[in-house]
């Protein structure tokens, strides 16, 4: 059984202008130790399927319908009571921006503090050890002092480095990481980087990582989700993801990243704009920029079908490609799964 | 990108920029944005400047199109110095900008064709309303607007059409240099590569050079001819853009390249990156000497004494490192 199990999970807006369905149909399984990478452009859903995962959706957004089960426990539709002993305890998060996730009118230590009294027995001065532990472990210099000061005292990847103590303070199974590194500079992303994969290795979590930069992803995921327009174009490990994609999306994505090879050369990006969510085409959503869209990708949706082993797809090209190679078989005998 | 006439079409010599900085009562201190940078750039380049935030790329290209004031420093816009107030107009009909945040630099309340008809209208580049209307079409046809976009507001395009009304602005005034700070870093990667490559063909088709401001290093080298590297404030190494990825001379400028993550989980892997310790030392406590010393490893006494100079160790290729020979 693996530790975390997504199934079929819509989840959608429901604003005045109709409802926006931003997770649509996205299932995977995360195991122990492992880490997820979570690719795609804005509005493609990635955040989402994570604050699903934590209900922290915002006012307007619900769970439509699918599971998630987290070693073995079904976490949708299990209450108020039951998320907050998953939250912040067994399943943490931390945020793209360090600027404002923290309060700014608590001390560092305070705020550390919250978690670990309010997930453990610890009394008041055992959490202040722990919080100490923790600022220790993510490498902060003179963690008694620090504890003391405030947010506005602290660099941008210094607080990135506190929010990362904050969710490890309860030792939790899964550690969710949404662009945590997005709003640093490049040296101090690295110093991050480092540190998440390090701890990652000391204290055997799972991260699932979500970020629009492959180049994160190639560092530091095992397994990779690919997702457009709310859906998994393509799931599957590093290796096969980034040497062999196997959908258009994603092998638009991979040309339109500048590389050593395409200095003084034409890239060649993806055309066209992002879709809009309210106004979803009937078939594949992302035929309408793809340069290689067929009859049927305008009219029906791909299911996702596996590849090899490793590798998941939901593109109507392997199809082709299948019968073309005589793998794959019309008339029913269509090697679905 | 081509190598027509090698003659900068601007130089800038030891340009200082100092903004001061109200520490209470009477009291202020000034914060060395930019301290003595020199370069030029030739007609028909782009020149990447790359560097942390708060090293002073910004400051540097909004300080040449004198948003800012230099505080001292001279610049030189195609063999003439800008010194007076008619220069500088003169000058901002050639040099334009185009900026990072596609969101707030353009103004809600003008449809896109005003926006982009402001720089005619302040500049008197018209003399009948048909003609303003020919020339703003023309513009949004460059950069990949339709015509019916025209009478249509900010607020109803996506990031990437903004930063195309954003260009199609600043192209405006036939500018022959283009300041684009950060022009993609607000994009997705799709997008970005639209942008990028429409900044290859507006230069192609237009002539123009480029001051090119990112802290995307991919980014910066794929469309840059040359690259600088800035920290804290002044110049630390200047070349080629290929030669400055292979062989990088200044142990920041080493470690920048090495902490890029690669799109590649094979190379990722087995990348050695120099990880740097600390922080960058706030402008305003910058430390003496090199400022990169802090956080160098090679650093020694003589680092903290002088500040070394910014000298051509190779053709073309500048550094200022007092150890060069042995980091290398």
């Amino acid at each position: 059984m693996s530790l975390l199990e997504v199934k079929d999970l819509h989840t959608s807006f429901f604003t005045d202008a109709g409802e926006v369905k931003a997770v649509n149909g996205v299932s995977f399984f995360l195991d122990r130790g492992k880490v997820l990478g979570i690719v795609g452009e804005s509005g493609s859903g990635k955040s989402v399927t994570a604050y699903s995962i934590m209900q922290i959706l915002a006012g307007t957004g619900k769970i439509v319908s699918g599971s998630i089960k987290l070693d073995g426990q079904e976490l949708v539709g299990a209450g108020e009571k039951v998320m907050k002993t998953v939250r912040g305890n067994k399943v943490s998060i931390i945020f793209q921006d360090p600027m404002t996730s923290l309060n700014p009118t608590y001390t560092i230590g305070r705020q550390l503090m919250e978690a670990i009294l309010l997930h453990t027995d610890r009394n008041k001065k055992e959490a202040w050890d722990r919080a100490v532990e923790m600022l220790r472990l993510v490498n902060v210099n003179e963690p008694e002092k620090r504890m003391k000061q405030y947010p506005f005292e602290f660099s941008g990847g210094m607080r990135q480095r506190v929010m990362i103590a904050m969710a490890l303070a309860c030792e939790p199974d899964i550690l969710i990481a949404d662009e945590p590194t997005t709003a640093l500079d490049v040296t101090i992303q690295a110093q991050i980087l480092e540190l998440m994969g390090s701890l990652q290795k000391e204290l055997g979590m799972a991260i699932i990582m979500i970020t629009h930069d492959l180049g994160v992803v190639a560092q530091m995921c095992d397994e990779v989700i690919v997702m457009y327009a709310g859906s998994i174009c393509e799931q599957g490990t590093a290796d096969e993801i980034f040497y062999n994609p196997c959908h258009e999306y994603t092998k638009g994505l991979m040309r339109s990243i500048p590389t050593a090879n395409t200095a003084g050369k034409k890239l060649r990006p993806i055309t066209g704009t992002p879709i809009d969510l309210l106004n979803m085409p009937a078939g594949c959503p992302f035929a309408p920029r793809c340069d290689a869209a067929m009859k049927i990708c305008t009219k029906e949706r791909c299911e996702s079908m596996q590849l090899n082993d490793d590798h998941r797809a939901a593109c109507w090209m392997n199809v082709k490609q299948g019968v073309e190679d005589g793998s794959i078989t019309l008339e029913g005998g269509a090697n679905h799964e | 990108m081509s190598e027509q006439a090698n003659r900068p079409l601007i130089e800038v010599k030891d340009l200082k920029e100092y903004f001061n900085i109200n520490m209470g009562m009477f009291k202020s201190k000034p914060l060395k944005a930019v301290d003595g940078v020199s370069f030029s750039i030739n007609k028909g380049e782009t020149l990447g400047l790359v560097g942390e935030s708060g090293c002073g790329k910004t400051t540097v290209g909004r300080t040449i199109l004198h948003l800012y004031k230099p505080t001292a420093g001279e610049i030189w816009y195609d063999g003439k110095k800008l010194e007076t107030k008619a220069d500088i107009q003169e000058f901002r009909k050639k040099a334009t900008m185009v900026f990072q945040d596609p969101y707030s630099s353009l103004n809600p309340r003008m449809t896109v064709s005003d926006i982009i008809g402001e720089p005619l209208d302040i500049h008197k580049l018209y003399s009948t309303k048909q003609e303003r209307m020919e020339r703003i079409l023309e513009l949004m046809g460059h950069v990949g607007l339709n015509s019916e976009h025209a009478s249509r507001y900010a607020h109803e395009f996506s990031g990437g059409q903004r930063q195309r009304i954003g260009i199609a602005r600043a192209l405006a005034v036939n500018p022959d240099f283009i300041v684009c700070d950060e022009p993609v870093s607000a994009l997705d990667v799709s997008i970005q590569a639209q942008v990028i490559n429409m900044f290859d063909e507006l230069q192609d088709k237009l002539g123009l050079t480029y001051l090119f401001i990112a802290h995307d290093l991919l980014v910066v080298r794929h469309i840059s001819d040359r690259i600088a590297v800035m920290y804290l404030g002044k110049m630390v190494e200047l070349a080629d853009a290929a030669e400055i990825y292979d062989r990088p001379l200044h142990p920041y400028s080493k470690s920048l390249l090495s902490a890029v993550p690669v799109p590649d989980p094979k190379a990722a892997r087995a990348n050695q990156r120099i990880v740097l310790s600390g922080d960058i030392p706030s402008p305003l406590n910058a430390p003496s000497g090199c400022p990169f010393r802090t956080r160098c490893q090679y650093a020694t006494e003589q680092c903290a004494a002088e500040m070394p100079a910014f000298k051509e160790v190779e053709k073309g290729h500048f550094v200022a490192c007092h150890r060069t020979a042995e980091v290398n």
